[in-house]
């Protein structure tokens, strides 16, 4: 009896929680991988599901889409592009072999893996469209849905080659893969929304239908994604990642309209059906906080000597508007 | 309530008072002036977020105390969710027996520099104040909040803090959901019962409300940090990060060899008045507004990650706690017009007088009588204004608060960048959703047993604002020592009868 209950203790002293980076990797341009160990958010996580970050004890707490988990391993990966402070901070400040204070998830409701408006045990074509680092939090779904026995057509894009992330993993999750850039450096050259068109085409010129897409990308994309697939009638599912504090319907900072209804990502979502969701007002509440994204980048550049100065807050500052908040501070996904 | 004008009495004076105590007769008693604190002048507070009253000394809560008429029938005590002996602990204050009285308050409340502070007084132990009856103003009650945070900051401060004995282990572990005021207290006194208790938060830091939504400057958090230090020292450990529905759910607590459960997630979810315009940028709950500005540090920003909006104008919708803490916070972060916004008149507001008081001096703008219709946006999609009908009182509603009835034609627009939504929280849904076998009202409060707590799921307990919705602080504790005793009670009970079983 007692020695049982030392065990738990012990196991609950042991999940004091230390969420230490076991592997941290570059994946391109501002985009980086962290394998962080969250043995209790691994064991409960599905597809679609996000955690909030508090990297260290000044940060904001971000939300950060779960791009894959290694339940032996008890770790979970995330995937992270650097557009604010925040997240230029976990990429440069951040080693293996460090921790970040708080990881606390998994939060939102998990994908559902069917399709929208037909029996459960219906099995049919999934089209999963990942723009920029969509990549990542696409990849546990597309696998979740191949598993389940759906044809699984996941479309990548990226505006250039070096912008591409997980094409080996989602080579592999997927019946077929499909990848295209901006500026055709590689794949096809062209918008994820031109070859989601022609895939929903040729699937019905040959009499076959894809029965769902699923868009996970800027919002911009998921916008254009969802007007695409709108004519055909092919029910579409978008994952917004909004500014959030607490992740868990506590502050209502992440609410979007959705059929003119204001719903919470966090709570309500993070998947929404993309015809009916409010982009540009989504957009626009994504941007409320950029002249003080903008500020504590700079302040963190000034107080950084390590960094280039200038030219680096130029440049990320322009990258970050020109992803149009890829989600403001913190988009992951 | 404070009057900094009026004037003050001498040291000699007061010396005096509780030199010559025990020669007054309780008419005299009565007749004694209220010994008024201190406070930061307003137009000095509003540039920071420090405390806004100032400590009584040890020598005015004395001759504050010597005003009490230890009236036999105790309506103070009677006003008090946890009957706390208030002509107990004054006795003793009057005498100089800090240590006694301090003990006293705690053997029914664990966290005296919290209640002193946050308790709506006026409405509980200070209500019935024979003494307010006495000057015919309820304002000349004996400060019995004042007085109890002075003996807990002296203890914290000088005294040295006694902690309550920990009981002998029992083995039983019980698993508490929300480090708020509810959780906080119900662990403490399972510890004292000699259960093992084990808080999980779903924040980063424990204290709930008192840490999210409560200002500094009403509640400093080095006195929360203290008092859950206080509880870590008895023993009671705490798992962050620990969104319970999610990361863990109540199965899983009782799989891991908890005994039993107390929920008590709070009342977290922020309502909307559901008007057009609520998406506008620069709109807030005060829900997120505070945890902005208090827990996440954002009126330090950008030492601190978190940004808050800092604008000129702000209007901050209702009239409770919330919504003046929501108006004192923006004025801090430099607004220059605060306009508080309430369907109702004064006379209704459901805020501490304290704090409307406060709100007022320092520069609030009530707008009383006025229902909020709409908020106006700019062309790209920002606050511009608020639209508001002027209303008059009607008849009274099912409360006895008399109804705002709109006048038609009515209608003002107040120039204001910021909107900041403080007309009240629901229960979080987290747990009645994620957990077979919980009831839940119609309101989303989860039904439980009066006398113990416990849910309509065996060794499930629940209590503070999931179970009372938006309420107090000290009813919420309240739940959680009445919860911790049945809680004991109820592992007792299972072991007798896994005993008997047994043999």
């Amino acid at each position: 009896m007692t020695s049982s209950a030392d065990e738990r203790s012990a196991r609950i002293q042991r999940a004091e929680r230390v969420f230490e980076i076991l592997v941290k990797s570059n994946l391109g341009e501002n985009v980086t991988l962290f394998e962080v160990e969250a043995p209790r958010v691994a064991r409960r996580h599905r597809a679609g599901q996000f955690v909030m970050v508090r990297p260290h004890a000044r940060s904001e707490r971000i939300p950060l889409t779960i791009a894959d988990v290694n339940r032996e391993r008890g770790s979970i990966t995330l995937v992270v592009q650097a557009v604010g402070k925040t997240t230029f901070e976990m990429t440069e400040a951040f080693a293996e072999g460090d921790s970040f204070s708080n990881v606390a998830g998994p939060l939102g409701n998990p994908t559902h893996i069917a399709v929208p408006g037909k029996a459960e045990d219906f099995r049919g074509t999934v089209a999963c469209v990942a723009g920029g680092i969509g990549a990542a939090p696409i990849l546990p779904i597309a696998r979740a849905f191949r598993d389940a026995g759906h044809e699984v057509v996941t479309i990548l894009g990226a505006r250039r080659k070096d912008l591409l992330v997980f094409e080996d993993r989602l080579e592999t999750a997927s019946n077929e893969l499909v990848v295209c850039t901006d500026d055709g450096s590689y794949g096809r050259k062209g918008f994820v929304t031109d070859v989601l068109k022609s895939l929903i085409e040729s699937r019905r010129s040959g009499g076959r239908d894809v029965d769902l897409a699923i868009a996970i990308g800027p919002p911009v994309m998921m916008k254009f994604c969802s007007k695409t697939t709108e004519p055909y009638g092919v029910p579409t599912l978008v994952s917004l990642n909004t500014i959030m504090v607490d992740g868990t319907g506590m502050c209502g900072g992440c609410r979007v309209m959705v059929d003119g209804v204001a719903r919470y990502v966090c709570v309500d979502g993070p998947e929404f059906d993309g015809h009916r969701v409010d982009f540009d007002g989504m957009m626009r509440r994504q941007a409320m906080y950029r002249p003080e994204e903008i500020a504590s980048l700079e302040r963190y550049r000034e107080n950084d000597p390590s960094c280039q100065l200038q030219p680096a807050v130029a440049a990320a500052v322009s990258e970050s508007e020109d992803a149009s908040a890829t989600a403001g501070e913190g988009k992951a996904s | 309530m404070t009057d900094p004008g009026k004037p003050g009495l001498t040291p000699e004076d007061l010396a005096a008072r509780v030199e010559g105590r025990k020669g007054l007769s309780a008419k005299q008693r009565g007749q004694l002036p209220k010994v008024f604190w201190k406070e930061q002048d307003p137009a000095e507070r509003v540039r920071n977020i420090r405390e806004v009253p100032f400590a009584y000394t040890s020598a005015e809560a004395r001759a504050e105390a010597v005003r009490c008429l230890s009236c036999k029938n105790q309506p103070c005590v009677t006003g008090c969710p946890v009957s706390v002996d208030v002509p107990g602990f004054l006795r003793l204050v009057a005498d100089g027996d800090f240590r006694g009285a301090i003990r006293l308050i705690k053997e029914t409340n664990l966290l005296p520099a919290i209640c002193g502070r946050v308790c709506p007084q006026e409405s509980q132990c200070q209500e019935n104040c024979m003494v307010a009856k006495v000057h015919k103003d309820l304002g000349f009650a004996v400060s019995v909040g004042k007085i109890e945070a002075f003996l807990a900051d002296w203890e914290r401060e000088e005294g040295g803090v006694e902690l309550p004995p920990v009981g002998a282990p029992t083995g039983k572990r019980v698993a508490i959901i929300g480090a708020g005021p509810s959780g906080l207290t119900c662990a403490g006194d399972l510890r004292r019962f000699g259960h093992e208790a084990v808080v999980f938060e779903a924040f980063h830091k424990a204290g709930g409300v008192l840490v999210y939504g409560i200002p500094e400057f009403r509640l400093p958090k080095d006195i929360v940090e203290a008092e859950v230090e206080n509880l870590r020292r008895m023993g009671v450990e705490f798992e962050f990060d620990t969104v319970v529905g999610q990361t863990l759910t109540i199965d899983d607590l009782f799989d891991d060899g908890f005994d039993a459960v107390y929920v008590a997630t709070g009342a977290g979810l922020p309502y909307f008045v559901n008007i057009s315009g609520e998406d506008l940028n620069g709109v807030y709950s005060a829900n997120e507004y505070l945890t902005r500005a208090n827990l996440m540090g954002a009126y330090r920003f950008p030492q601190e990650d978190t940004p808050v909006l800092r604008r000129e104008n702000v209007a901050v919708l209702g009239g409770g706690n919330v919504a003046m803490d929501a108006a004192r916070t923006a004025l801090r972060l430099g607004a220059k017009n605060v306009y508080l916004v309430y369907r109702r008149s004064e006379a209704e507001m459901p805020a501490r007088l304290e704090e409307v008081h406060h709100a007022e001096q320092e520069g609030v703008q009530f707008r009383m009588l006025s229902a909020p219709i709409a908020i106006l946006p700019t062309d790209n999609g920002w606050v511009r204004a608020l639209r508001i009908q002027r209303c008059e009182l009607g008849e009274p509603d099912e409360k006895g608060r008399r109804r705002p009835v709109p006048i038609e034609g009515a209608y003002e627009e107040l120039p204001v960048e910021i909107v900041i939504e403080a007309i009240g929280n629901g229960p979080n849904p987290l747990i009645p959703k994620t957990t077979a076998g919980l009831t839940t009202t119609r309101h989303g409060t989860l039904v439980v047993d009066e006398a113990t707590m416990m849910t309509t799921r065996k060794g499930v307990f629940a209590g503070g604002d999931i179970v009372a919705g938006a309420s107090t602080v000290i009813l919420a504790m309240g739940h959680g020592r009445k919860a911790a005793a049945a809680i004991d009670a109820y592992l007792k009970n299972e072991s007798a009868s896994e005993a008997f079983v047994t043999a």
